[in-house]
C-alpha cells in the first residue's frame, strides 16, 4: 500500500493544533514556532501532493479508501483532482503566511492580568487555525459526501472560537462593546452557517433514502454514484433532485457567500483580526465554491442546469451589489468583505456559466482571490494595528510616511482591481470570456464589476495613503522585516501567476472537462466561424 | 398462557428463569441489602458499604447482561422469561446494559463529597442532611450539626433502576406498571433531597409526585380498558386479538367489551399518555423543568439519562409488539407529538436563564427527536433509538456534572449570567461543557451527530420526510441557545465574584472523563455500537 499523502497532509496540521495547544502557557513564542512548523510542513505535503498528480491521469488521484460507518453508508475515501489539488496548495501556501501575519495578535495585553494559569490565548490562537487548515483540507479531499458534511459543518467551531474569541487590538469603542460586536459576528456566522448545514443534512439523508435502491444499499461516495447515475442504474425523478441540489446549494451558497445570504461575512471579517479574514474569505470559503463544483454539479446535473438562470442572477447582482457596497464603506475590513463577495459572484458566474473557460476561470479565481485578499488584508492588517483605528477616514498620507506598506498595499490593491499582469485578471478574464460565449447579457453585466472595483480599489488608496499626512500618523513605522516577509512572497506569487499561469491551468483543465461531461454540457462552437 | 389472567386454571408452579433475569434481580437484591444496612450499621460505616455495595451491584449486573448477549439472549436465544411477564431479548438487554451504565456512572455523582464546603467539620454531600426536617427549622439545625448524611440514597438509587431495568423488558401490562411505579417513587423522593434549597427541590418533588401520579392513573386506566378489549394483560395476547386472531380461552365475562375498538383506541392512547409523560414529550412535558431544576443535579442527571432510557424502551416494545396491527392510529398521532416537542422544546429553550432549565428544555427537544426515529416503525428506526438513547444518556450525565462544579457561596450557580466568562477562569471545564453542548446540538464528530443522523435517516427511510425536515429546523433553532452558552463561557468578560469551579473528587472526575471518552468515541467510531444496536434492534414476541 502506497504512503498516504492526502491523509499525512490531512494529519500533519491537525498534530500541529494539538501540539501547540499543549505548550505551556508561559512558552507563548515556542507555541509560534511550533504552529509556524506544522505550516510548513503541511505546505511541504501539499507540494508532494501538487507534484505526484498526474494532469492527464485518472480524474481522481492519490486515492485512499478505508470503511468508516458501514451502517450510513460512509467510508473513508479521500481523491484529489485538478480542482481539488489547486485548492489544497492554495490553502498550504497561505497558512504559514496567515501565522506570520498574526504572529503578535493573540498576545496577551500588558495591562492585562492572567484570568487564570490555564487560560492560553496565543496557543489557543494558532492551534485553532491549524485545526481550520486540517478541517479545509479534509472537505477539499474528501470525495465521500458525508465525509466532506462532516469536515465541512465541523470547521465551523474552530472559525467561530477565532471569531469571537480574537478581535483587533484597536478602536474607537471601548473594550466591552468591541467584544460584544466580536461575539455577535461570531454567532451570525455560525448560525447562518449551522443553518446552511443542517438544510444539508437534510438533503444527504434525502440522497441516502434516494440511493438506497443501489445493489450496496445507500452510499455517500461521490463515484459510486456518478457513476450509477451514468450507467443509468440511478435515477432521480426531477423533483427529488431539485430538491437536493436546492438542499446542498443553499449551503454552499451561505458558505461562499452569495447574495442574498452573503450578511454575515462583512461582519465576521470586520471583526476578526486580520489573518483570520483572510482565512474565512480566502480559505474556508472556497469550501463553498468547490463543493458547487464537486458536487451539485457532478451529483445533480439536470437540476443544475435547471437552476442556471437564477443562479447566474444571483451571481451578477452579487458582483454588482458587492461592489457598490464595498465603495461606500467607511471600514477599510469590510470594504475588502464587500470586495469578496463581488468577487464571489464571478466565482459563481463561472462555474455556473458551463462552459471550460468558465469554469477553469472560476477555479483559477479562487486561488488569485486568495492570494490577493490575502496581500490586500494582510497589509490593511498592518496598518490598522498601527494606528488602532479601521476606519478609512482616520488615514492619509501613509505613502509618505511608509513607502513600503503604501506599495505593497497598492500592489493587493491592483491585483484586487484585478490588473493585467496579476493573477486575478487571468482568471477573471476567463470567466468573462467563459459567461460571454454562452450568456452575453451576463457577460456584459458582469464587466461593470470590474470598473466598479477599480473605483473602490482606488478611492481606498487615494484616501488613506495619498494626501496630506496626518499628525498622528507622522510617526508611522514602516513594515517591519516579519511583516515584510509575510507580503513579499504573496506578491510575487500574485505577479508569477499573472504572468505565467500555464502550470495551473493545466492541472485545472481536464478536471473541469469532467465536470462538464457530468452536466452533459460542451463548449458552444464560437459563432463566427460557424456562420463562415 | 398467562396465571395471572387466568384464574380459573390450575395453579402453576412459577417458573423463573433466574439466569435470564438475573440482572434486575442483582440490582434490586442489593437495594434490599442496603435498606438492611440503612437500618444495622453504625452510622460511619453506611456510607462507605453503601456505595461499595451500590457499584459492586451493578458491575456484576452489567456482567450479567454482557454474558446473556453473549450467550445469545439478544439474538437467536431470546426468550419470554418469568412467565410471559418479561421479555429478554436484544433491545431489553441493550437497555439495561446502558441503564447498567448510566447507574454506574451516577453512583459517582450521588457519591460525591468534596463540592459542599465541611459543614462542622464533616465532609458532606448534595443531598440533605435529614429529608424530613422542615427547610430552615431547628430539626434541620440539629441534623446538619451532628452532621447526618443521607446515605438511603443508594438503595433509592437502586430501587428506581431496578424499576428501569424491568421497565422495557415488560412484556405484560401489569409489569408495566409496577416497573413504572418501582422506578417512579424513589424517583420522587430524590428530588426532594436537595441539601440546598430545600424548598425549591421539595416543590419539584411534590409537582412530579403529583403530576407523575396522574400519569401513573392514565395509565392504569388504559391497562383496564385494553384488558377489556383483549381479555389478557400479555401483549402478544393483545397484538393476537388486535390482528383478528384471539387465542381461545377467552373470558366469558368478557365477551360484552371484547374487540371493541373504543376499549382499544382510548385504553391504547391511555397507555401511550402514560408512558410519553415519563419521556417528557409535549403535550406531557410540564413537570421537567421544574423537576430538572429542583431536583440534586446528581439526581437530575440521573433522572434525565436513566427515565429517558427507560421509558422509551417501554414505549418501543409496547408500539412495536402490542399495538403494530393500529400502526395507523397512532403513527399520526405519534407524528404530531414529535413535532410538538422538538419546536416547543427548541423555542422555549431560548428564553430560559436558567442552566438546568435550559436543559430541561432542550431534554424535551430530544425527546422529539427520539420520537421521529420511533415512529419509523422499523428496525432501523428501533436500532437508532437504541443508539440515539445511549448516545444522549452520557452527554446528558457529563452536562449535569458540569453543572455541580460551578458553585458559589449559596451552592451550585445555575442563572446563566454567572457562567459569564467562565472559559477564562477554567478553561478546560468550559471546554468539555462547550463539548457537551456541541453534543446536544448535534455537531459532527460528536455523538449527538451520529445519533441524531441514524434517527432522521430511519425516519426519512420510511417516509417521514417531513418529520426530518422539522427537526432538522428544530435543530437549527437549538443551536442558537447551545451556541449562546458557548458564548456567554467564552467570549464573555467573567463577573466579578462570579462563581468558581470546585475542583473534584477522582469519582466525579473519572465520570466527567468516560462522558467525554463516549461523547467522542461515538461521534467519531460509531460503528461498533451501531452494529450493537443494529443486531439488538428486534423484539421477541
Amino acid at each position: 500500500m502506497s504512503f498516504p499523502l492526502l491523509t499525512a497532509t490531512v494529519l500533519a496540521p491537525a498534530i500541529g493544533a494539538v501540539a501547540t495547544a499543549v505548550v505551556p502557557s508561559a512558552r507563548r513564542t515556542l507555541a509560534k514556532w511550533v504552529a509556524l512548523a506544522a505550516s510548513v510542513v503541511t505546505a511541504v505535503l501539499a507540494a508532494l501532493v501538487l507534484i505526484r498528480f498526474e494532469p492527464g491521469g485518472d480524474r481522481y488521484q492519490l486515492t485512499e479508501s478505508h470503511a468508516w460507518i458501514p451502517d450510513f453508508g460512509v467510508s473513508y475515501e479521500l481523491g484529489v483532482d485538478g480542482i481539488g489539488v489547486a485548492l489544497v496548495a492554495l490553502t498550504a501556501v497561505l497558512v504559514p503566511f496567515l501565522i506570520g501575519a498574526g504572529w503578535n495578535d493573540a498576545d496577551p495585553k500588558e495591562d492585562e492580568t492572567p484570568a487564570g494559569r490555564r487560560w492560553r490565548p496565543t496557543q489557543g490562537f494558532f492551534a485553532l487555525i491549524l485545526m481550520v487548515e486540517a478541517m479545509v483540507v479534509m472537505s477539499f479531499v474528501a470525495t465521500d459526501i458525508f465525509l466532506f458534511y462532516i469536515f465541512f459543518e465541523a470547521m465551523l467551531i474552530p472559525m467561530y472560537f477565532l471569531i469571537g474569541g480574537f478581535g483587533d487590538r484597536a478602536g474607537e469603542n471601548s473594550e466591552s462593546q468591541q467584544a460584544k460586536q466580536r461575539s455577535y459576528a461570531a454567532v451570525k456566522f455560525l448560525l447562518y452557517n449551522l443553518a446552511g448545514g443542517l438544510i444539508m443534512l437534510a438533503a444527504i439523508i434525502g440522497l441516502y433514502v434516494a440511493t438506497s435502491d443501489l445493489p450496496g444499499g445507500g452510499t455517500f461516495s461521490l463515484q459510486a454514484i456518478t457513476e450509477a447515475r451514468a450507467s443509468g442504474e440511478l435515477t432521480f425523478a426531477q423533483n427529488t433532485e431539485r430538491l437536493l441540489f436546492l438542499g446542498f446549494f443553499i449551503a454552499f451558497a451561505i458558505k461562499a457567500p452569495l447574495w442574498p445570504l452573503h450578511t454575515w461575512l462583512p461582519n465576521a471579517m470586520g471583526e476578526s483580526t486580520a489573518p483570520v479574514a483572510v482565512l474565512i474569505t480566502a480559505v474556508v470559503d472556497k469550501v463553498g465554491t468547490f463543493a458547487m463544483l464537486r458536487f451539485c454539479l457532478g451529483l445533480f446535473p439536470e437540476a443544475s442546469a435547471w437552476a442556471t438562470p437564477v443562479v447566474i442572477a444571483l451571481a451578477l447582482v452579487s458582483i454588482v451589489y458587492g461592489a457598490l457596497l464595498a465603495i461606500g464603506q467607511r471600514d477599510m475590513k469590510r470594504l475588502i468583505a464587500y470586495a469578496s463577495i463581488s468577487h464571489f459572484g464571478f466565482i459563481v458566474l463561472g462555474i455556473f456559466a458551463m462552459t471550460s473557460q468558465g469554469q477553469s476561470g472560476a477555479t483559477l479565481y479562487m486561488v488569485n482571490h486568495g492570494i490577493a485578499t490575502a496581500a490586500l488584508m494582510l497589509v490593511a492588517g498592518f496598518l490598522i494595528s498601527r494606528r488602532g483605528s479601521r476606519l478609512i477616514a482616520d488615514y492619509g498620507g501613509v505613502q509618505k510616511t511608509a513607502p513600503i506598506l503604501a506599495g505593497t498595499f497598492l500592489i493587493g490593491g491592483l491585483a484586487t482591481l484585478s490588473l493585467p499582469g496579476t493573477g486575478p485578471f487571468i482568471s477573471e478574464f476567463l470567466v468573462l470570456v467563459g459567461t460571454f460565449t454562452r450568456y452575453p447579457v451576463a457577460g456584459i453585466i458582469a464587466c461593470a464589476g470590474i470598473v466598479l472595483a477599480a473605483l473602490y480599489v482606488l478611492i481606498l488608496y487615494q484616501r488613506t495613503m495619498t494626501g496630506p499626512v496626518r499628525p498622528e500618523l507622522s510617526r508611522m513605522p514602516d513594515l517591519r522585516p516579519r511583516e515584510l516577509a509575510v507580503v513579499a512572497p504573496l506578491i510575487a506569487l500574485l505577479i508569477f501567476l499573472g504572468v505565467f499561469p500555464k502550470p495551473l491551468t493545466d492541472i485545472v483543465e481536464p478536471s473541469v472537462q469532467h465536470t462538464l461531461s457530468d452536466v452533459g454540457e460542451s463548449d458552444p462552437e464560437p459563432e463566427l466561424e460557424a456562420r463562415r | 398462557m398467562n396465571s395471572w389472567t387466568h384464574a380459573q386454571g390450575v395453579l402453576e408452579t412459577p417458573q423463573f428463569e433466574w439466569v435470564a433475569l438475573s440482572p434486575t434481580l442483582i440490582v434490586v437484591g442489593a437495594a434490599v441489602l442496603g435498606v438492611l444496612i440503612e437500618a444495622f450499621a453504625p452510622r460511619r460505616y453506611r456510607y462507605g458499604s453503601q456505595v461499595v455495595l451500590a457499584v459492586l451491584a451493578l458491575a456484576v449486573a452489567f456482567a450479567a447482561v454482557v454474558g446473556l448477549a453473549a450467550n445469545g439472549h439478544a439474538g437467536a436465544e431470546a426468550q419470554i422469561a418469568g412467565m410471559g411477564a418479561l421479555a429478554v431479548d436484544g433491545p431489553t438487554l441493550f437497555l439495561q446494559g446502558v441503564l447498567l451504565l448510566i447507574g454506574f456512572v451516577s453512583v459517582f455523582l450521588f457519591a460525591e463529597r468534596r463540592l459542599e464546603p465541611a459543614e462542622h467539620g464533616r465532609a458532606v454531600d448534595s443531598f440533605a442532611a435529614q429529608a424530613a426536617a422542615t427547610p430552615g427549622g431547628t430539626a434541620e439545625k440539629l441534623a446538619v450539626r451532628s452532621g447526618y448524611t443521607t446515605t438511603e440514597i443508594f438503595p433509592l438509587m437502586l430501587f428506581a433502576l431496578g424499576g428501569m431495568l424491568l421497565f422495557p423488558a415488560a412484556n405484560d401490562l401489569l409489569i408495566l406498571f409496577i416497573a413504572l411505579e418501582v422506578l417512579s417513587l424513589p424517583l420522587y423522593l430524590l428530588c426532594a433531597l436537595a441539601r440546598r434549597r430545600r424548598l425549591l427541590s421539595q416543590e419539584a418533588a411534590v409537582k412530579y409526585f403529583l403530576l407523575g401520579a396522574f400519569a401513573s392513573a392514565f395509565l392504569l386506566f388504559g391497562i383496564a380498558l385494553l384488558y377489556g378489549y383483549a381479555g389478557t394483560l400479555s401483549y402478544a395476547g393483545i397484538a393476537d386479538v388486535i390482528s383478528g386472531a384471539p387465542s381461545s380461552q377467552v373470558d366469558p365475562g368478557l365477551a360484552a367489551t371484547m374487540g371493541n375498538d373504543a376499549y382499544l383506541l382510548i385504553g391504547g392512547a391511555l397507555v401511550i399518555m402514560g408512558l410519553l409523560f415519563k419521556v417528557g414529550a409535549v403535550p406531557f412535558h410540564m413537570w421537567t423543568p421544574d423537576v430538572y431544576q429542583g431536583a440534586p443535579t446528581p439526581v437530575t442527571g440521573f433522572m434525565a439519562a436513566a427515565t429517558k432510557v427507560a421509558a422509551f424502551g417501554a414505549l418501543l416494545r409496547l408500539l412495536y409488539v402490542t399495538l403494530p396491527g393500529m400502526r395507523w392510529d397512532w403513527e399520526p398521532v405519534l407524528w404530531g407529538v414529535a413535532i410538538a416537542s422538538m419546536l416547543a422544546g427548541a423555542v422555549i429553550a431560548i428564553t430560559q436563564t436558567d442552566v438546568k432549565r435550559l436543559l430541561a428544555y432542550s431534554s424535551i427537544a430530544h425527546a422529539g427527536f427520539i420520537l421521529a426515529g420511533v415512529v419509523a416503525v422499523s428496525p432501523e428506526g428501533v436500532s437508532s433509538v437504541l443508539f440515539y438513547l445511549a448516545a444522549y444518556s452520557f452527554v446528558t450525565l457529563g452536562a449535569f456534572a458540569v453543572i455541580t462544579l460551578v458553585r458559589d457561596g449559596d451552592g451550585e450557580a445555575t442563572h446563566l449570567s454567572k457562567w459569564a466568562g467562565l472559559g477564562r477562569r477554567s478553561p478546560l471545564l468550559a471546554g468539555v461543557f462547550a463539548l457537551f453542548l456541541l453534543a446536544f446540538a448535534g455537531i459532527p464528530l460528536t455523538s449527538g451527530f451520529a445519533g441524531k443522523f441514524a434517527v432522521f435517516r430511519a425516519a426519512a427511510d420510511s417516509g417521514a420526510m417531513p418529520l426530518v425536515i422539522v427537526g432538522v429546523i428544530a435543530s437549527a433553532i437549538a443551536a442558537f441557545f447551545y451556541v449562546r452558552v458557548i458564548v456567554l463561557m467564552f467570549f464573555s468578560e467573567p463577573q466579578p465574584g462570579g462563581p468558581s469551579v470546585v475542583v473534584p473528587s477522582l469519582m466525579t472526575t473519572s465520570m466527567l472523563g468516560v462522558s467525554v471518552v463516549a461523547t467522542v468515541v461515538l461521534g467519531v467510531a460509531p460503528q461498533y455500537f451501531l452494529d450493537l444496536a443494529g443486531q439488538a434492534g428486534v423484539f421477541v414476541r
